[in-house]
C-alpha cells in the first residue's frame, strides 16, 4: 500500500493550463445586486419592457429565498452583494454602436484554441464566443442562415427574434424551479440562441465558449436551444476561467426544447478554474440545465466531462413529455485537491414508451469530494417505461470521498428500472503491469482512468473527446498525497 | 392416419410486423417433420405462435390441432393437450426449483385431466426415472430452473422437461445451437426414446446436424414468412451441398 | 416546528410525575435530556431527507390514549397468542401492549448468568449495568427515538455474560390488546457480552381494529466475538403504526444478523442503523415487504464502516400490491481509515399494480479507497418471459406468478438460520400471497 502512495506522490503537479488574464478593457458595472442593478443590466443591454418584467419577477422572487443545503457539498457563505454582475470586454464607439473587438480577446481566444476567424475554424464547427457577460463573436452565422438556422448570442436574439424567445424562454426552467434559476434569470447577461427550424439537420457542430476574465465578477449566462419538428442538432459548451485567489460564481441555465422527432445532443467540457492544490480560489459552478422532450419520439442527450470549478451544482435534466421520447446523461466528472462536485440528472418520464439510460463516471482525488445524485421518475401515466442507471466512482487515494445518492421514485407498475454502483480504485497490480511493460505510472494512471471513462468520451464529438482526454489525464496529475 | 395438426393459411405479426405470411402445413400422427430455413425466415415465430406466445398476433388462418381450435386455447391448456416446446433459449427463473416447477406443471395438467395429484413418492420416482433419461444430475434438479445452466445442460433440462410431460406433439426449436458433439448426441438419443408411434415432432434448425440423429420423414424449407419447399429426407442432403440461397433466389 | 408534537409536549410536562412514579428511576433520569432534544426538532416532516416519502407526523394526530398510569391489562397473554412456530423451542415473554409480562409455562431454564426480563424490573435491581447501556444508542437517535425515551416505561432487557451461548431462541412476543385507540412505547435492550451467542425472534402481533400506534427503540451492544440473530416478523393489522428503531453497536469480530419480515401491517417505518466499531466485525441486515391494501412499508437502514477490515451485506425485497406504497433508502458510510471494507446492498422490488407507489434510494458514502463497495436496486414486475415458459409447460398464469413471487420472496428468507422458523415464513409467505392470512377471523394468525 504505501509504496504504491509513494509512486503516486512523486508526480508533479502541474498548473492549469487557462490560467492567464488577459489585459482587455472591461465595461464593468459596481458590485452589488438590487432592482437597480437589474434594470441596469437591462438597459445595458437596450431590452424591451417584457424582458425587464421577466427579470424583475424573478429577482423578488430571488429574494423570497435561500441558498440550497441539500448537495453534499460544503459551501463557503456567498457575498451576492460582493459581485459584479456584468462585465463587457468590447469597446464602444462614441455613439455606443458597432462595438469593436479588441485585438487582445480575439488574441485570448487564439490562446484558448478558440479561433474566431471562420478561416482557421475547427473543421465542421461554428463557434458562440462568451468572454465575462456578453457574447464577443458568433462564426458562421451566416451559411447556418442559409438554411433557416438562427445561432446568435442571447442577447441580439432578443432583439432580432422576440416572438421565439419570448414563447419559449424560462418555459423549461421556470424562474421559480431554485434558488440560483431565480438569480440567474434576474441578472443573465448573454449566452447562445439555437433553433433549429423544421426538418432541418444542422450541417455544423455549434460550440459556445464561455470564459470568465474579469476579477469579482460573477457570470450568469443563458442559453436556449429549440430543436423543432424532425430536426438534428449537435452543441457543444467549453469553459475556461483564468486562476484569481478569489471565488467566481458561475450561474447559468440552459434551456432545451425537442420537438417531435427532433434530436439534440447537448456536450459539455467545463473546465473553469478549480482552485489550486491549497482550495483557494476557484469558480463555483451552480448551474441548471433542463431539456423538454416536448414531442412525441424526440430524444436529447447530455454528455459532461466536469473536471473543473471549486464547486460544482449541477444536475442536467430530461423531461420526457412525448411518448417514446429518449434521454440520455453520461458524465464523468473529476475532482482533484479540493474540489467538491455534486452532480447528477434527473430523468422524468411522462411520455409512454419512454426510455432512458445513466451512466456516470466519478473520479476521486487529492482532498476532494465527488457526489453523483440522481432522480429516475415514472409518473402514473408513463406506461412501459424503462431506465438503466450506472454510476461508478474511482478513488485515488484514501483522503477523498465518493458518494452515491440515487432516487428512484415509480409509479407506474409497467416500468422497468435498474440502478447499479460500484466503487474501485486502481491496483497496485494495475499500476506494475503497466510499468513492466514501460509504462511510467503517471501515464499508467491517465491510460486506466481514461479507459474507465471511455464509454462517456466516445459520446463525445472528436475534437472534443481528445481535448477531453488530455484534460483528464492533466486534471489528475499529483492526484494522491 | 388421422391428422394430428393442421395448419391453414397463417399469418401471424409481432409490433405491427408480418412474420408469418400464410403457412400451411399438416402433420400425421408419428409423424417426424423438419423444419429448416435461413435465419430470420418466421421459424421460430411459428413455434411460439403454435403455442400461444403473447406477444405475437394471429391476423389470419387457423390451426386445428386434435380436431379443436388450438388458437382458441390459453397457453397453459395447449400444453395440457400434449403441445410442448423445446424453447430455443430457455429462460432462467431464479428461486423456482426444477422440482417444485415440476410438481406444479404435472399437478396442472392432471387436474386438466382430471386426475388426483400425484402422491409425493410417485412424482420423485417419475422425476429419478426421467432424469436419467438424459443423464441430468440430480444435483440440478435441486437448481432454480436454468439458472447458471451452460448451454448443453440447459437443452437437456428441456428434454427432460419433455419426458415428464409426455407431448403428443413436440416442437425442437434449434435444440441443437450452442451444443457441442457429446450434448447433441445426449439430446438426440433423449429425444428417440421418447418417441412413440402415436406421437409427432416438428424439428426446427438451420443445419444437418440434429437430423442426423433424428430423423425427419418429411422436410420443410420456411423462407419469408412461407413454406417454399417441401420434400423427403433427402432435400436435407441438398441443403447442406447447396445452401439457401438458391432457394431465396428462386422465391425472389 | 408545526403540528401535533405541541400536544405531546404539554402532555409529558402535565404528566412528569405520573410517568416518574411508575418506573426506576434509571429510565426517569434519561427523560428530561430526551425531552430537550425533542422540543428542538419536534416530529420529522417532509422535507427531512429521512422522512421525504413517510409522512409521519399526521401518524401522532389521532386523539390516542396513553397508559401512562400503568393500569395492568387484564389479560393472559398466553392464551391470545395461540400461534405457535412449530417445533421451535423458545424461551418466550411477552410485551401487552407497553407493559412486560411473564407468560406461563413457558419459561424454561436459561443459562447461569443470563437475565431475561422487565426493563423496567432489571432497571430497578441492576442499575449498574443499565446505566452502561440504556439508552446509550438512542440520546444520538432521531426524534421519534428521543419521544420514545421521553415516555418509555418498560420493555424487555437481555443480557448475556460472555462465553455464554444462548441455545433456545429468545422470543419477545408484541400485542395490543385494547379497546380504545392506544399510543405505545416499547423498549427492548440486548446486550451480548464477549464471545456469547444468541437469538432472538420478535413477533409484532395486532388484530385490533381500533387505530393504535406503537413506537419501539431497540438498542443492541454484540460485544467482541459475539454473534446474534434477530428475526422480526410483523404481522399486525391495517389500524397498526409502528415507528420501530434498531440501533446496534457492534465490536471487533462481531456478527449480526438480521431479518424483518412484514407480512401484514398498516403504517410502518423500520429504521435499522449499524455501527461496526471493531475490525474484523460483520453484518447482515435483510428485510421483506409485502404490501396491499393501502398499506406503507419504509425500511430506512444505514451501516457505519467506522474502522477497517469489516463486511456489510443489505437484501431488501418488496412486493406491492394494489394501492400499497413501498419505501426503501440504505446508506453504506464507510468512513475515512475504514479500509478493506467489503459492503454490498441489493434491494429489488416487484410492483404488481398500477396503483402501487415504490420510492428505493441506496446511497453509498465513502472515505476510503481500498474498498469493494456496490449497490443494486431495481423496480419491475414478475418476468413475462419465464411466466410464458412456465404456462408453456402447463402451469396456469395465477399459479405461476404465485411461483415467481414465492420464489422471489424466498431470496430473503434463506437467511434466516432457524430452521423451524424458516419453514413456518415459507408457509406464510405463501399463504399471504393467496390471501389466506386474513382468513381465520377473530385471529389473522393461523395454526
Amino acid at each position: 500500500m504505501k509504496k504504491k502512495n509513494n509512486i503516486l506522490k512523486k508526480i508533479a503537479n502541474k498548473a492549469y493550463e487557462f490560467g492567464f488574464v488577459s489585459k482587455i478593457k472591461t465595461d464593468i458595472i459596481e458590485s452589488g445586486l438590487s432592482e437597480e442593478t437589474v434594470r441596469l443590466i437591462s438597459q445595458k443591454k437596450n431590452e424591451p419592457e417584457w424582458m425587464l418584467e421577466f427579470r424583475l419577477q424573478a429577482y423578488r422572487h430571488w429574494l423570497t429565498l435561500e441558498m440550497p443545503q441539500w448537495a453534499h457539498l460544503d459551501i463557503p457563505p456567498i457575498d451576492y452583494q460582493a459581485i459584479s454582475y456584468y462585465a463587457d470586454p468590447l469597446k464602444k464607439n462614441k455613439d455606443n454602436k458597432n462595438k469593436e473587438i479588441d485585438p487582445e480577446l480575439m488574441k485570448t481566444f487564439e490562446k484558448l484554441g478558440i479561433p474566431l476567424e471562420e478561416r482557421l475554424a475547427l473543421s465542421g464547427t461554428a463557434v458562440d464566443a462568451v468572454m465575462d457577460s456578453v457574447s464577443v463573436k458568433t462564426t458562421f452565422k451566416e451559411e447556418l442562415k442559409e438554411k433557416g438556422i438562427i445561432f446568435s448570442s442571447m442577447g441580439e436574439a432578443i432583439q432580432e427574434h422576440p416572438e421565439l424567445v419570448r414563447q419559449y424562454l424560462g418555459t423549461v426552467v421556470n424562474y421559480r424551479d431554485n434558488f440560483f434559476a431565480a438569480l440567474n434569470t434576474a441578472v443573465f447577461s448573454d449566452g447562445s440562441f439555437v433553433y433549429i427550424p423544421k426538418g432541418v439537420r444542422c450541417p455544423r457542430e455549434l460550440s459556445t465558449y464561455f470564459r470568465i476574465n474579469a476579477a469579482n465578477t460573477g457570470q450568469f449566462e443563458r442559453t436556449l436551444i429549440i430543436a423543432d419538428d424532425d430536426s438534428y442538432v449537435s452543441y457543444l459548451e467549453g469553459c475556461t476561467a483564468p486562476m484569481r485567489d478569489e471565488n467566481q460564481l458561475h450561474a447559468a441555465i440552459v434551456e432545451i426544447v425537442v420537438n417531435e422527432n427532433a434530436e439534440v445532443k447537448y456536450s459539455t467540457v467545463q473546465n473553469w478554474y478549480p482552485g489550486d492544490a491549497e482550495g483557494k480560489g476557484g469558480v463555483y459552478n451552480f448551474v441548471t440545465k433542463r431539456g423538454d422532450c416536448r414531442g412525441n419520439n424526440s430524444k436529447l442527450s447530455w454528455t459532461q466531462v466536469e473536471t473543473g470549478s471549486a464547486i460544482t451544482w449541477k444536475y442536467p435534466s430530461c423531461i420526457l413529455r412525448g411518448d417514446n421520447s429518449q434521454g440520455e446523461f453520461y458524465s464523468v466528472a473529476l475532482t482533484n485537491n479540493y474540489q467538491q462536485a455534486d452532480t447528477g440528472t434527473k430523468m422524468i418520464h411522462l411520455g409512454k414508451n419512454t426510455k432512458s439510460t445513466i451512466i456516470s463516471k466519478g473520479i476521486s482525488a487529492g482532498k476532494s469530494q465527488n457526489s453523483y445524485r440522481g432522480l429516475v421518475r415514472v409518473s402514473k401515466n408513463a406506461d412501459n417505461a424503462r431506465n438503466y442507471s450506472q454510476c461508478d466512482s474511482l478513488l485515488l487515494g484514501d483522503k477523498c470521498g465518493a458518494h452515491t445518492f440515487p432516487y428512484m421514485d415509480i409509479h407506474n407498475n409497467s416500468a422497468i428500472v435498474e440502478h447499479e454502483a460500484t466503487t474501485s480504485k486502481i491496483s497496485e497490480d494495475q499500476l506494475f503491469y503497466c510499468n513492466q511493460r514501460g509504462i511510467g505510472t503517471e501515464e499508467a494512471i491517465g491510460l486506466i482512468v481514461n479507459g474507465y471513462a471511455r464509454e462517456v468520451l466516445n459520446k463525445l464529438p472528436m475534437e472534443f473527446a481528445v481535448e477531453a482526454q488530455k484534460l483528464l489525464s492533466v486534471s489528475l496529475e499529483g492526484a494522491v498525497g | 392416419m388421422e391428422n394430428l395438426l393442421e395448419i391453414k393459411n397463417l399469418h401471424a405479426t409481432i409490433d405491427g410486423k408480418e412474420i408469418l405470411k400464410g403457412i400451411n402445413l399438416t402433420i400425421k400422427a408419428g409423424e417426424v417433420h423438419a423444419i429448416m430455413g435461413p435465419n430470420g425466415s418466421g421459424k421460430s415465430t411459428l413455434s411460439n405462435v403454435l403455442v400461444g406466445h403473447p406477444a405475437y398476433t394471429v391476423t389470419e388462418g387457423e390451426v386445428i390441432y386434435k380436431g379443436k381450435n388450438l388458437l382458441e386455447l390459453s397457453p397453459e391448456d395447449r400444453s395440457h393437450e400434449g403441445l410442448f416446446l423445446s424453447f430455443q433459449y430457455p429462460v432462467e427463473i431464479p428461486g423456482v426449483s426444477i422440482t417444485n416447477f415440476m410438481r406444479a406443471a404435472i399437478n396442472a395438467k392432471r387436474e386438466y385431466l382430471k386426475q388426483e395429484p400425484m402422491s409425493a413418492g410417485d412424482f420423485l420416482k417419475l422425476m429419478r426415472e426421467k432424469r436419467a433419461l438424459v443423464n441430468l444430475d440430480s444435483k440440478l434438479a435441486n437448481r432454480s430452473v436454468n439458472e447458471g445452466f451452460s448451454g448443453g445442460e440447459k437443452k437437456r433440462n428441456e428434454i427432460f422437461q419433455m419426458a415428464m410431460l409426455e407431448p403428443t406433439l413436440s416442437i425442437l426449436d434449434e435444440t441443437d445451437s450452442g451444443l457441442d458433439i457429446d450434448a447433441l448426441r445426449i439430446v438426440a438419443e433423449g429425444v428417440n426414446k421418447l418417441k412413440r408411434p402415436d406421437t409427432s415432432s416438428i424439428v426446427i434448425t438451420h443445419y444437418q446436424r440434429l437430423l442426423d440423429y433424428i430423423k425427419p420423414d418429411i422436410v420443410h424449407v420456411l423462407y419469408n414468412g412461407r413454406i417454399v419447399m417441401t420434400a423427403g429426407p433427402e432435400l436435407v442432403q441438398e441443403l447442406e451441398v447447396r445452401g439457401y440461397d438458391w432457394i431465396k433466389n428462386e422465391n425472389q | 416546528m408545526m403540528g401535533n408534537e405541541q400536544e405531546y409536549i404539554e402532555l409529558f410536562g402535565q404528566n412528569r410525575e405520573i410517568i416518574d412514579s411508575a418506573c426506576a428511576a434509571l429510565l426517569n433520569s434519561k427523560r428530561q435530556d430526551a425531552f430537550e432534544r425533542f422540543k428542538a426538532t419536534g416530529f420529522p416532516t417532509r422535507k427531512d431527507e429521512a422522512w421525504r416519502n413517510t409522512p409521519i407526523a399526521k401518524q401522532f394526530g389521532i386523539d390516542y390514549g396513553m397508559n401512562l398510569k400503568r393500569a395492568e391489562a387484564d389479560v393472559n397473554a398466553a392464551t391470545i397468542f395461540h400461534c405457535d412456530v412449530p417445533n421451535l423451542k423458545s424461551h418466550r415473554v411477552y410485551i401487552v401492549n407497553d407493559s412486560y409480562s411473564q407468560a406461563e409455562g413457558y419459561s424454561r431454564e436459561l443459562p447461569q448468568g443470563v437475565i431475561l426480563g422487565s426493563l423496567n424490573a432489571i432497571a430497578a435491581s441492576h442499575p449498574t449495568l443499565l446505566e452502561k447501556y440504556y439508552n446509550r444508542l438512542a440520546a444520538n437517535g432521531d426524534s421519534i427515538a428521543q419521544f420514545n425515551t421521553m415516555f418509555a416505561q418498560d420493555g424487555v432487557v437481555l443480557y448475556v455474560p460472555r462465553n455464554t451461548v444462548v441455545e433456545e431462541t429468545i422470543q419477545i412476543v408484541s400485542l395490543i390488546q385494547a379497546n380504545v385507540e392506544m399510543l405505545l412505547n416499547r423498549r427492548i435492550l440486548v446486550i451480548l457480552e464477549e464471545n456469547s451467542k444468541a437469538n432472538i425472534l420478535l413477533c409484532d402481533h395486532s388484530s385490533q381494529e381500533k387505530q393504535s400506534l406503537s413506537t419501539l427503540v431497540t438498542e443492541v451492544f454484540v460485544g467482541t466475538g459475539a454473534s446474534l440473530n434477530i428475526y422480526d416478523i410483523e404481522e399486525t393489522a391495517n389500524s397498526n403504526t409502528r415507528v420501530a428503531t434498531m440501533l446496534v453497536d457492534q465490536a471487533a469480530d462481531s456478527h449480526f444478523n438480521h431479518c424483518c419480515v412484514t407480512l401484514t401491517n398498516g403504517f410502518t417505518r423500520n429504521s435499522i442503523s449499524v455501527a461496526l466499531n471493531g475490525r474484523g466485525a460483520d453484518t447482515s441486515i435483510n428485510g421483506l415487504a409485502i404490501g396491499d391494501k393501502t398499506q406503507h412499508i419504509d425500511n430506512h437502514t444505514l451501516v457505519d464502516h467506522n474502522v477497517a477490515d469489516c463486511t456489510s451485506s443489505e437484501l431488501y425485497k418488496y412486493i406491492l400490491d394494489e394501492s400499497s406504497t413501498g419505501v426503501f433508502a440504505g446508506k453504506m458510510h464507510i468512513h475515512p481509515g475504514a479500509q478493506r471494507t467489503v459492503s454490498q446492498q441489493t434491494n429489488r422490488n416487484l410492483c404488481l399494480t398500477t396503483c402501487a407507489h415504490m420510492y428505493a434510494q441506496p446511497q453509498l458514502e465513502i472515505y476510503a479507497d481500498d474498498v469493494k463497495c456496490s449497490h443494486g436496486s431495481t423496480v419491475g414486475q414478475l418476468d413475462e418471459s419465464a411466466l410464458f415458459y412456465m404456462q408453456q409447460r402447463g402451469i396456469p398464469a395465477d399459479e405461476a406468478r404465485h411461483l415467481l413471487m414465492y420464489a422471489f420472496a424466498g431470496e430473503v428468507i434463506e437467511n434466516i438460520d432457524i430452521v423451524p422458523l424458516k419453514e413456518r415464513l415459507h408457509i406464510l409467505i405463501e399463504k399471504r400471497f393467496r390471501g389466506e392470512l386474513g382468513k381465520c377471523k377473530g385471529c389473522n394468525l393461523c395454526k
